[in-house]
């Protein structure tokens, strides 16, 4: 187990920068997500800590250790990946033994230790059959099986959950969880999926067209997302942000529409981070949002766009001008289609970023 | 389509497939009669008496089942060393990147393609003459291998390439050498296509005739593909019993390894490329 | 698609790739190379020639092509206009056209029928060369043949097949020997059509022989080129017919393979085999240029 430090990582494939800049320490024992659209980089990422890429420029430590030019063999990591990658033509058995059989430990020893492991993954009643054989979910364990087996430094996660189903990998997910808190090994979890992100990770990195954008635990960066990329992937639905104008007489945001919210209590610092006039996105959480009986100074007019029931909550989209804005309700009875309804906008808990999409407030 | 032209165009495959059948069945029926047949023959008749004997008399002969026998060290000779060859090439030529591959394996088709036959054994002749390998089975066997080799890399370049890489790089990570990657996942992995390459490079070199005919001279080495030719009277002529039986014995093996395949498989082209 | 770092290492790639290339170059390359420097001398395999093989610059080739005897029996413009026939009759027209129509006859059907004739098809083209020759060489016989047997029980009466008609009985046997190759190439063509191309053509009314023509036809043609291509050289190269005929009676069988071998193997003089070897090699050449463009022209079209 050991902390893992990249230095200014970089990776370019020809013209393509896959990898940009990439600076990150992730603590012993911690369980670090990367979260991005596809092609993100975060795979390549993954990848240059195992040694399956080598880096254009940039250093990797793994524990003391720089490994930046070691091959995978002796990094002493271990991958789970995509599609699991479990050899068909060995059992189980084999299967979860083979990191220990290239390392040459006695045979009976082996078999000590995968049953060992199978134990703890409860697939200890399937050592005996093939890959071909198991359940998706099987699979799984067994690919993290014959990661955890070797005791390496650290794991590391290829969306190793996104060949389950909805419902498996909900189970998936939380006995991954457990694993990792019970047996403290660093990992890092590649994802695509903020969910899986959100519930897994003790802090999440998130990284677009190869750069790293932000890095928290995944409140921090639910609550305070440094730039509307983030604050748009983050989150279902994602933060709404609508574009207003900052008119610092008045201490008011004025819709494209012409509509208007006060700022209140907020006027005051927006005056100090915005030039009077300047364009601004307006950041709510769908959840923040409620329906007012009549108009007021942080309401707006919208007209139902679209209704979702789910249960729990009630989806409503609403429609400002052009912009759709989502909100998240939990009442008995919700609006109907094409109803013009108000909206109020807590302002306390709005976030205000910059047209170039950076958090100022 | 009306039910005239119906029975018409029924009518029509059924006479083609009449005709075809008998083309490539008639010339086969003296094989499997002939042999059985107590009376030497070139025709094809209910074998009248009936007999075993003829292939008592080639199983009793000495030089004969040594021929056998040779072309089954040829053959398998020539398969074991085309398949490991051609197995760590496709796989190197695939996973080291190597550069121009695409160029290089066509290239390598190009000159098998051209340097082959008759043409190919007058300066493959000589060459063997200068390295002694003349009269040797070890001759024969890397003079095949060279030749066959650039098509059966050909082949299985298309089974590594359907491999996909993520079972080679979770045995790197797991701390696998290369040649422990490449003994205890790849060659598994790729056994399917080795087995394709190595049944045909056995049935080439199993049915081959020129290549042994002109570098082979002592008649102890000679495969059965000339020793079937020992079974001649005095005057000249074939013994026909006998030489019946030991083609049927002879074409045997290729039979078997045909409906192996056909049965495991399904006969059909890999890379669409030459028998 | 993302490059990624190669799974071997350059070093590890080369000592895999070195008996390969050991073997190519000793018994491909070389040879290639070297069958040119034999072909500008008067090497012999005994005698002073075989020991101090003197350089004669040209004069094999000029033998080769000495036109005043160029089609005399036994001369290579002979062995080449037999070849010519022989390439054209066993190969193009009845391998390629009996494969083609075997082909199309079976597409969309499945079944015992075509189980049989498809086996039939290939056993012919994979069993040992020496034993087909035997078979054929008592199908053809004049007295006892099965054929003649057949034409004589339809009163068309016997004929020598290998005497009179010595180069038509080697094109019908190669024709026989080498169907399948065809037949499995265009059936696997045929196969990856989607039926919607017939189902469309028969909607708008096309008989079949105009929706074979106008619409399989061009669907098919890089796979058709390829076939031509491929057992056009296989057939110029093949030395099976010797097995049958010998080249004879009087070398009006004995197409360039057999003469490359006459040459060489049965007269030993290495010098002129090899010119002829080169001549034949040329001709590879072209061919396989013509094959190899047409590939390139696919994977770029693809």
């Amino acid at each position: 187990m050991a902390r893992i430090r990249l230095e200014e990582l970089r990776k370019t494939f020809g013209p393509v920068v896959a990898v940009d800049d990439l600076t990150l320490s992730i603590e012993d024992g911690e369980f670090f997500a990367l979260l991005g659209p596809s092609g993100c980089g975060k795979t390549t990422t993954l990848r240059l800590v195992a040694g399956l890429e080598r880096p254009t420029h940039g250093r990797i430590f793994i524990g003391e250790r720089e490994v930046t030019d070691l091959p995978p063999q002796a990094r002493d990591v271990a991958m789970v990946f995509q599609d699991y990658a479990l050899y068909p033509h060995m059992t189980v058995m084999e299967n979860i033994g083979y990191p220990l059989r290239v390392r040459r430990y006695p045979r009976a020893e082996i078999e000590r230790r995968v049953r060992e492991v199978a134990e703890v993954l409860q697939i200890a009643d399937l050592l005996d059959r093939r890959p071909g054989q198991l359940s998706g979910g099987q699979q799984q364990r067994a690919a993290v099986a014959r990661a955890l087996v070797y005791q390496p430094q650290a794991f590391l996660f290829d969306e190793p959950l996104s060949n389950l189903d909805a419902k498996l990998r909900l189970e998936a997910r939380s006995f991954l969880k457990h694993l990792q808190k019970s047996l403290g090994i660093t990992t890092i979890y590649v994802t695509h999926d903020q969910a899986e992100a959100m519930a897994l990770a003790d802090r999440i990195g998130v990284m677009d067209r190869g750069r790293l954008l932000q890095v928290g635990t995944p409140l921090e960066i639910y609550r305070r997302p440094r730039n509307t990329f983030v604050a748009t992937f983050i989150g279902s639905p994602p933060m709404n942000l609508i574009r207003c104008r900052f008119h610092s007489a008045e201490a008011v945001l004025a819709l494209e529409d012409g509509q208007a919210i006060a700022l209140g209590e907020r006027g005051e610092a927006l005056r100090r981070a915005f030039r009077d006039g300047e364009p601004l996105w307006l950041g709510v959480r769908p959840e923040h949002l409620s329906l007012a009986e009549g108009p007021g100074p942080t309401h707006l007019s919208a007209r139902v766009y679209a209704v979702e029931p789910l249960g729990v909550e009630t989806l409503v989209t609403v429609q400002i001008n052009n912009e759709r804005i989502a909100l998240r309700l939990s009442m008995d009875e919700p609006p109907v289609l094409r109803e013009q309804v108000w909206v109020r906008v807590p302002m306390e808990r709005a976030l205000f970023f910059r047209e170039n999409g950076e958090l100022a407030l | 389509m009306s039910a005239f032209r119906m029975i018409l165009s029924r009518l029509a495959f059924s006479i083609f497939t009449t005709l075809c059948g008998a083309f490539f069945a008639l010339p086969m029926l003296w094989l499997l009669l002939a042999p059985f047949n107590a009376r030497g023959t070139l025709a094809v008749e209910i074998p009248r008496p009936f007999t075993l004997e003829n292939f008592e008399r080639v199983f009793a002969n000495t030089f004969a089942m040594r021929a056998l026998l040779n072309s089954l060290i040829l053959a398998g000779g020539t398969m074991i060393t085309v398949t490991l060859v051609a197995t760590l090439a496709a796989y190197a030529l695939s996973r080291a990147e190597v550069p121009y591959y695409d160029l290089l394996t066509y290239g390598l088709i190009l000159f098998s393609s051209v340097v082959t036959g008759t043409a190919a054994m007058v300066p493959i002749f000589l060459l063997a003459n200068a390295l002694g390998l003349v009269d040797t089975y070890l001759g024969v066997i890397m003079v095949f291998t060279g030749g066959l080799l650039p098509t059966a890399i050909f082949i299985l370049r298309d089974f590594v390439e359907g491999l996909p890489r993520s079972y080679e790089e979770s045995a790197m990570v797991s701390g696998a050498s290369p040649w422990q990657m490449v003994r205890d996942v790849v060659m598994p992995l790729l056994r399917p296509g080795m087995m394709v390459v190595g049944i045909w490079t056995f049935v080439q070199v199993w049915g081959a005739f020129l290549v042994p005919f002109v570098l082979l001279r002592t008649p102890e080495r000679m495969p059965a593909a000339i020793a079937i030719y020992s079974f001649y009277t005095e005057a000249g002529t074939p013994i026909l019993t006998l030489t019946s039986a030991y083609a049927l014995l002879y074409a045997i093996p290729v039979l078997a390894l045909y409906l192996f395949v056909n049965a495991r498989y399904g006969f059909r082209f890999f890379g669409g490329i030459k028998r | 698609m993302v490059q990624r770092r190669p799974i071997l290492s350059p070093a590890v790639g080369m000592l895999f790739l070195l008996p390969a290339l050991g073997f190519v170059l000793v018994f491909l390359v070389f040879p290639s190379l070297w069958v040119l420097q034999i072909s500008l001398t008067n090497q012999t395999l005994t005698g002073e020639a075989a020991l101090r093989p003197q350089f004669v610059g040209l004069a094999n080739f000029q033998a080769l092509f000495d036109f005043e005897n160029w089609m005399i029996r036994g001369y290579f413009g002979n062995a080449l206009r037999n070849a010519v026939f022989f390439v054209i009759g066993s190969a193009l027209i009845g391998q390629a056209g009996l494969g083609l129509a075997i082909a199309w006859a079976f597409h969309r059907r499945r079944g015992l029928l075509r189980e049989a004739l498809y086996t039939l098809v290939i056993l012919a083209w994979i069993i040992p060369d020496v034993v087909v020759a035997f078979m054929w060489v008592a199908y053809l016989d004049r007295d006892q043949g099965t054929l003649n047997a057949i034409l004589s029980t339809l009163r068309l009466g016997r004929v020598d097949w290998l005497i009179d008609h010595p180069l038509l009985s080697i094109i019908i046997f190669n024709t026989w020997r080498g169907t399948a190759f065809s037949m499995l190439l265009f059936s696997s063509a045929l196969a990856t059509l989607p039926p919607s191309y017939l189902e469309a053509a028969a909607v708008a009314g096309a008989s079949a022989w105009q929706a074979f023509r106008d619409i399989i036809l061009p669907s098919i043609r890089s796979h058709i080129i390829t076939d031509l291509v491929l057992i056009t050289l296989w057939t110029f190269n093949t030395f099976t017919p010797y097995l049958i005929t010998g080249g004879g009676p009087t070398f009006r069988s004995e197409v360039v393979s057999i003469y490359t071998f006459r040459i060489a193997f049965q007269h030993f003089e290495f010098g002129r085999g090899a010119a002829v070897a080169v001549v034949m090699m040329v001709i590879n050449l072209i061919l396989a240029l013509i094959y190899l463009s047409t590939l390139r022209r696919e994977a770029v079209a693809r």
